[in-house]
């Protein structure tokens, strides 16, 4: 392992009431991986923006190559060797890879561009990287990783390049991508470049990291070997307290327990012919690849798309869903993986959020009934265990895992029977998950049915009392519990692939 | 973070500020201004514009704008007073008409905007020009009147609706009466019925509040049908002002209830605002307008003004949004 290239200690960082940065210390050395883990608001991303120049720190000293130095702007940042891959991709998608590549400093003559120059050094660029992408190939034509690639290649194609900062580059990719990410990766570090690597998904950090460095509450906790430690005892530093993730043996569903949802083949232009059943008190998991089609199925049971064909019975009676509102007053409530996008109006209050679906309940003949509003937003904050100040506070000031407990309220308040959660913990950190996982258990056992759709596959096999396997918009398999690993489900995943292999 | 709180509440004082120190500006400059007639001035001004500003605040708060307010005014009062004065029906029917004329265009401005998914700027325009056009064509582009008091028919229209001798007060401004009514209609049912929480949810999150099972088109319908009606109001309000009305103008008169809105703190984003804010716009709106034609400054000073504070306006827009956007990330 190469010698230490980057230490930041005592770093203190103050916004107004707020201590965000308290003795924060990182260091990396050349050619390694280095995780920094901790959870929501521990203080990753803003020891981030003060390495990248983003913000300015307010105490403490940035050692690099040996020399303390200061970083003023992104530009400088960049200009010392120090490049960041942010989590959202910002590429412009109309443009070619070598466009987004050069941008702002493209080769070329006064007014005019040298494109054939431009293609040849981003050619040379991916060659070296041993990416296989073309440069000329506009950005919405890739996938979504070969995208995070072009942007990792964009990080390096400033020259001297020594840190690299990959903020959560897995969230949007597939198993098989993030295997071509690790691949990258590790050619990346044999090159002497240190990378620090932040993420969520504990099992990736066994794979990729060579030593973890915790946070918690913008502390820094502790650093230590990857190899030498467990994923639980990295959780355990996160949180400070011990978390258990013991899968399910065996389903808590009597085999006959009634059926709530019935689902018999689903069909639009992503979906393909699925079926299935839902019964009282059940967790069904839904598991699949990206892009198997399990959020576009949710979407056509809770009204948001049109199905093509197919009939969804809830209690054994057809409906007729061609709407939301239609499937709302079935009783469906659909809790979105994008919470921001389709879930919360986050210009409104916790109360007014948790009201939207039942309006008609909480309202007299002309005005609504801001009391009785009111009392049920504070009943579910209590009940839920919502952590806000009160049920006036704008949603927007609150954590994700206490956004999403709103989302939920608001179905239940819907007296929503069937609830939909598509990737119920993105995003959210370990100690809220665990609160989710609680409360979904909880909402089983008062009999409410729930699916669940999840990419971390221990997640599924810790919650779910079934599980339904998706592959290209088909179903290809239906485990239960107790049969149910992680293997088997993968092999059903990919299933595609061994049909077209016989 | 309390920083920023702060900061959020002083956006809330900085509407009613301005209109004191508008008004004692125009006070310590102006000739004349605080006399008894200048503020009469201010308020009748204050009638139409206000009526137009209750209602796209309606619209804008839904995260859409209507530019064909202005046009929809003139040509909602040009008919109103061609039905009258040409056609000799009763002069109640006409006020029904100048409303059924400002629903009618709103109705078509949320259903293109709803249904048919055209940008409410584009869409809003087109009827913006329409209604311009309808009414020129209707009247052969011939100005129309409305009664004036002296007259024997339908002279009860300017002491109802503008001012009348009530009090003891000769010329008492009850117009203020029909304002501040419509204002208290319009307050409530942006502020404590379903319909006005759902405009707030539909700006906040269109898409979250589809998947709630709101059924977002039809409100949006019923919101631009609604934003008509009030323009009807705001056609008769003008007519009762202003008395004479000529085809082809109002184009422009639109950016004085859009502004007034936005000064009064809703946001052009969508989600946010209130009724009381638009109310103060207003009235900062109609003092500037009565404060530059007091120093002389006629229609041409008046419409750079209006667009000076425009822009100041949508700027403080963008300076709230980005605090309100600081708050959430701290």
């Amino acid at each position: 392992m190469g010698e230490v290239i980057l230490k930041m200690d005592g770093i203190q960082k103050y916004f107004p009431g707020v201590h965000a940065l308290d003795n924060a210390h990182l260091e990396v050395r050349a050619g390694e991986v280095m995780a920094l883990v901790g959870e929501n608001g521990a203080g990753k991303s803003t020891l981030m923006k003060i390495l990248t120049g983003i913000y300015q720190k307010d105490g403490g000293s940035i050692e690099y190559f040996g020399q303390e130095i200061e970083i003023h702007g992104p530009r400088d940042a960049q200009s010392k060797g120090i490049c960041i891959v942010h989590q959202e991709l910002n590429l412009m998608q109309d443009l070619t890879v070598a466009e987004n590549i050069f941008i702002g400093r493209e080769p070329g003559k006064g007014l005019f561009l040298n494109q054939g120059e431009q293609n040849r050094m981003t050619e040379e660029l991916l060659a070296s990287l041993h990416l296989n992408i073309n440069a000329r190939t506009q950005i919405k034509r890739l996938t979504v990783a070969k995208q995070q690639m072009v942007e990792i290649a964009k990080a390096l194609s400033y020259q001297n390049t020594k840190v690299l900062i990959m903020d959560e580059p897995s969230t949007a990719l597939t198993n098989s991508e993030i295997e071509d990410l690790f691949t990258f990766i590790r050619q990346l570090k044999a090159t002497g470049v240190g990378i620090v690597y932040i993420s969520h998904r504990m099992d990736e950090l066994k794979q990729i990291t060579d030593r973890i460095t915790v946070m918690r509450d913008g502390q820094y906790v502790d650093t230590v070997n990857t190899a030498d430690t467990t994923i639980d005892q990295v959780v355990q530093m996160m949180v400070g307290r011990v978390i258990y993730e013991e899968p399910k043996s065996h389903s808590n569903v009597p085999p006959d327990a009634e059926v709530v949802l019935e689902a018999e083949g689903l069909t639009s232009l992503d979906v393909k012919n699925v079926s299935f059943k839902l019964r009282k008190g059940e967790i069904l998991g839904f598991a699949g690849l990206m892009g198997a089609g399990r959020t576009e199925t949710m979407r056509l049971l809770c009204g948001a798309d049109r199905r093509d064909s197919g009939t969804i019975r809830v209690r054994g009676k057809e409906v007729n869903i061609r709407s939301p509102k239609d499937a709302v007053n079935a009783g469906i409530g659909y809790l979105s993986e994008d919470r921001k996008l389709f879930g919360l109006c986050l210009g409104l209050s916790v109360a007014d959020n948790t009201a939207l679906p039942s309006l008609d309940k909480l309202s007299g003949p002309l005005f609504v009934d801001d009391g009785k509003i009111h009392k049920a937003a504070t009943e579910y904050v209590d009940k839920i265990r919502i952590k806000t100040p009160t049920v006036k506070t704008l949603i927007r000031s609150l954590s994700g895992g206490n956004q999403q407990k709103v989302v939920i309220a608001k179905w239940l308040h819907r007296d929503c029977d069937v609830l939909i959660f598509d990737e119920p913990t993105k995003g959210i950190d370990v100690g809220a998950k665990s609160e989710i996982y609680k409360l979904m258990n909880q909402l089983a056992a008062e009999g409410k049915s729930i699916i669940m759709i999840s990419s971390e596959l221990p997640e599924l096999l810790r919650m779910s009392d079934r599980v339904v396997v998706m592959c290209e918009g088909r179903v290809t398999g239906e485990l239960d519990i107790s049969e149910a690993t992680q293997e088997r489900i993968m092999t059903f995943a990919t299933k595609r692939e061994l049909e077209e292999a016989v | 973070m309390k920083l920023n709180e702060k900061k959020i509440d002083m956006q809330k004082v900085l509407a009613p500020a301005a209109l004191v120190i508008l008004y004692v500006f125009f006070s310590v400059v102006g000739d004349g201004f605080l006399s008894m007639t200048v503020f009469k001035n201010i308020l009748e001004s204050s009638y139409y514009i206000g009526f137009m500003a209750f209602g796209v605040t309606f619209i804008i708060i839904t995260g859409g704008i209507d530019l064909s307010l202005g046009t929809v005014m003139m040509c909602a009062a040009l008919l109103g007073a061609y039905t009258f004065k040409q056609l000799h029906f009763p002069l109640i029917v006409s006020l029904l008409v100048a409303v059924l004329v400002g629903a009618v265009f709103g109705f078509l401005n949320g259903v293109m905007v709803a249904k048919l998914k055209l940008p409410p700027f584009i869409a809003t325009l087109g009827t913006m020009m329409m209604s311009q056009g309808f009414g020129s064509i209707i009247t052969k582009v011939q100005s129309q009147t409305w009664p004036t008091a002296t007259e024997p028919v339908g002279g009860w229209f300017k002491k109802v609706f503008i001012r009348a001798d009530l009090f003891g007060v000769k010329g008492f401004p009850v117009g203020v009466f029909w304002l501040i009514g419509f204002f208290v209609i319009a307050a409530l049912i942006l502020h404590k019925t379903k319909f006005g929480r759902y405009v707030f949810a539909i700006g906040s999150n269109e898409e979250a509040a589809r998947l709630s099972g709101i059924n977002v088109d039809n409100w949006k319908i019923a919101v631009y049908t609604l934003s008509g009606i009030f323009v009807g109001l705001s056609g008769i309000m003008y007519a009762a002002a202003y008395t004479t009305i000529t085809p082809g103008t109002g184009n422009g008169q639109e950016m004085n209830g859009i502004t007034g809105v936005v000064i009064g703190g809703t946001s052009m984003s969508g989600g946010s605002g209130t009724m009381v804010g638009t109310l103060i716009g207003v009235f900062i709106m109609s003092v500037l307008k009565t404060g530059l034609s007091n120093l002389n400054l006629q229609a041409p000073w008046q419409t750079f003004f209006t667009g000076l504070v425009v822009i100041g306006a949508v700027l403080l827009d963008i300076q709230r949004t980005k605090a309100a956007n600081r708050v959430k990330k701290s």
